[in-house]
């Protein structure tokens, strides 16, 4: 396929809007369509009936976080803050103007990092405080128990907050930056600095590769059966297989999407392999895994996409790019 | 697409020098006067800033390693991070300030803007200025290697302090530091009083910018030429010293360069003296090309592209310069000379 010529488009059913701001993530709570914008703003609600919400005033955006039900937050203000489908905006944390760096969440479970210091906060409210060896990147709940994995220089380290002991370590040369579980929990893969990611298998602590990148990889998704790994950084987006028990050793991986602009942001349908691409130049392309057929959502141009997520049921498609042009994708039937 | 032209990227200075030469107080300058630029600020040590700015970010000098198992080729992984977070408040700010540790080595710091992709696309290098203690420069110098780092690597020195030595240590010291490198621009200060201008948007790593790599002998400022030609190795009232272990080798070669010879050449030179290259650049002459081809690197990062073209009235020739530590001078002398096309 080329550039805007999909044969089966979807672009009548995308309602174009102004976001107001850079989007810097997407997220659905409840049914509600909200984006977080690079200016401390998250905007909630439908394309003409939203609300702006000031969760970081004056101040950036730089992580978010989102289960379905709570979009949090850390800004360049050292606070994370968590809103609901209310709308309302509570503080979980405030770091005395040190940036938040990295945010995980899960359940009543939120975890955040500024600098070295690791802050978890059980469900009990409890928040425990952990020093990495280096500024941390990435933080990630595992699927089960209250096991938090963190990104640094040179490898990442699980941590079980409410465990007296020390923390275990797995290495890996290089500077390491977003982490995701598999959701089977059976895999830890990091996004690193050198255009590459890297695994391990946690019941051996077995080293995985995964290279040829020309950028990074900053988006990561997992496909609703856990099978796949969709991730950003390439021409394409290039979708890992991890069914097996040696993940994706040995075996290459699919390609979805291919055009000649740099895949920025991947999301997967809740329950069909589907995969929701965004690229550096606007587009945004739903592509099969099975055959890799593709749907075009919105046409090239305005720049860079910022923000792509699925709401629960995989009805609806919501995007934002860096330029602050939105869209809403309602899949018609 | 995202890739800011080049114009449109967020320049970054890069403030060194040694502990108590004065950084702070220039950076304190910086945000004070009145020049209505706004800038980001990168520093160490929170408390040192007395001037009330929003954007002032507290790093961790955190320097990795890439991965080619090289000890020269690191960056700056918390510099890659404050970038990035930095563009989240785009518009807000027209420049970045990056102050170092008075112990720091500007290489890394130089090399994340050659490396990554992501930094590059939004901000470029604009020079290392360091500013050196005229009292105490000519010490550190012998005792302190991030000292000669500093002043090796920079583009612009501040000699800072000069109201507390007399005139002749202070031809002393600029002596000292020409012989380590004689092609940063030298302003002669007081409470670090330099104009602005002299260190800001200087577009040091600015490829179009490398017109001329003459050295740069004169100070730019006050000169006080008082011309007593009694010293045999004097002239415009400099010393000529010649420091052990830090130099810079300059080749020049009248008429073309061969490039099936020049590029594997400048690779290797690059590659296998890597670690004690601070800093080279170049303006070449390629066999049947009408354009000046420049580069630049630090340590083994390169950077080259073709420039305008060469004038009619402009004679070809070939210049490089390698600023570094135990340089191999005749090996890479014969190494260039052997290029001619
Ligand atoms: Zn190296």
């Amino acid at each position: 396929m080329t550039d805007g010529q999909a044969t089966t488009s979807l672009a009548q059913h995308v309602r174009a809007f102004d976001a107001g701001g850079e989007a810097v993530a997407a997220a659905f709570l409840g049914d509600q369509p909200a984006l977080a914008l690079a200016d401390g703003v998250v905007r909630l609600g439908e394309p003409d009936d939203a609300k702006r919400i000031a969760v970081h005033p004056g101040a950036a955006i730089l992580v978010t976080v989102c289960d379905g039900a709570t979009l949090a937050t850390g800004g360049d203000d050292g606070r994370v803050v968590a809103v609901g489908a209310d709308g309302v905006a509570r503080q979980i944390a405030d770091e005395k103007g040190r940036w938040i760096d990295a945010l995980a969440l899960r359940g009543e479970s939120v975890a955040w990092s500024a600098g070295k210091a690791v802050m978890a906060r059980d469900e009990a409210g409890v928040v425990r405080t952990w020093a990495a060896p280096s500024s941390v990147r990435g933080l990630a709940f595992q699927p089960k128990g209250y096991r938090l994995a963190a990104t640094h220089y040179n490898g990442a380290t699980l941590w079980f907050p409410k465990v007296e002991g020390a923390p275990q370590t797995l290495e890996w040369k290089g500077a390491h930056l977003d982490a995701t579980f598999s959701p089977d929990g059976r895999f830890l893969v990091t996004s690193m600095q050198e255009n590459a990611l890297h695994g391990w298998r946690l019941v051996d602590s077995r080293n995985m590769r995964m290279t040829g990148y020309p950028g990074k990889t900053r988006s990561l998704a997992w496909s609703h059966d856990g099978n796949w790994l969709a991730t950003s950084g390439a021409e394409a987006s290039v979708v890992w297989p991890f069914k097996d028990k040696d993940g994706p050793m040995g075996k290459a991986p699919r390609e979805c999407g291919v055009r000649e602009a740099r895949v920025t942001r991947v999301a997967f349908h809740p329950r069909a392999l589907v995969l929701a691409i965004g690229y550096a130049d606007g587009m945004v392309l739903l592509c099969r895994l099975a055959d890799a057929a593709e749907i075009l959502v919105r046409r090239p141009g305005g720049g860079p996409v910022g923000a792509l997520c699925w709401d629960a049921r995989g009805a609806r498609l919501l995007f934002g790019l860096e330029s602050g042009e939105a869209g809403l994708l309602d899949l018609p039937g | 697409m995202s890739e800011a032209r080049e114009g449109d990227k967020i320049p970054v200075t890069v403030l060194t020098g040694y502990l108590g030469a004065g950084k702070t107080t220039l950076l304190n300058r910086i945000l004070s006067e009145p020049h209505g630029k706004r800038y980001a600020v990168v520093v160490n040590e929170f408390g040192e800033i007395g001037i009330d700015n929003e954007l002032v970010v507290g790093a961790d000098e955190e320097v990795f390693e890439m991965n080619n198992g090289c000890i020269c080729c690191t960056v700056r992984g918390d510099l890659i991070r404050i970038i990035e977070g930095l563009m989240r408040r785009k518009g807000k700010f027209d420049a970045i300030i990056v102050e170092t540790t008075g112990l720091a080595d500007p290489a890394p710091v130089a090399q994340t803007f050659f490396v990554d992709e992501d930094v590059q696309k939004v901000a470029r290098l604009d020079a290392v200025v360091t500013v050196a203690d005229a009292r105490w420069l000519a010490h550190r110098l012998r005792d302190a290697p991030e000292a000669k780092n500093q002043i090796a690597f920079a583009d612009v020195i501040v000699i800072n302090k000069i109201d507390l030595v007399s005139p002749a240590e202070l031809r002393e010291v600029e002596a000292r530091i020409r012989a380590i490198n004689p092609y940063a621009t030298l302003h002669r200060a007081q409470n670090c009083d330099v104009a602005l201008a002299d260190v800001l948007e200087r577009r040091a790593f600015d490829l179009d910018r490398i017109l001329d790599i003459e050295p740069d002998f004169l100070v730019a400022e006050d000169h006080d030429h008082d011309h007593d030609h009694g010293h045999a190795h004097e002239h415009h009232g400099l010393k000529h010293y010649h420091d052990e272990d830090m130099q810079s080798v300059s080749i020049r070669l009248d008429g073309d360069v061969d490039p099936a010879k020049f590029m594997p050449w400048i690779n290797r030179v690059t590659q296998e003296q890597g670690p004690n290259i601070l800093r080279c650049k170049g303006i070449v002459a390629m066999k049947n090309d009408p354009k000046r081809f420049v580069f630049q690197g630090v340590h083994m990062m390169l950077d080259g592209d073709s420039q305008r073209a060469w004038r009619a009235d402009e004679k070809r020739e070939s210049k490089v310069v390698f600023i570094g530590r135990n340089l191999e001078e005749e090996a890479i002398r014969a190494g260039f000379l052997a290029c001619a096309a």
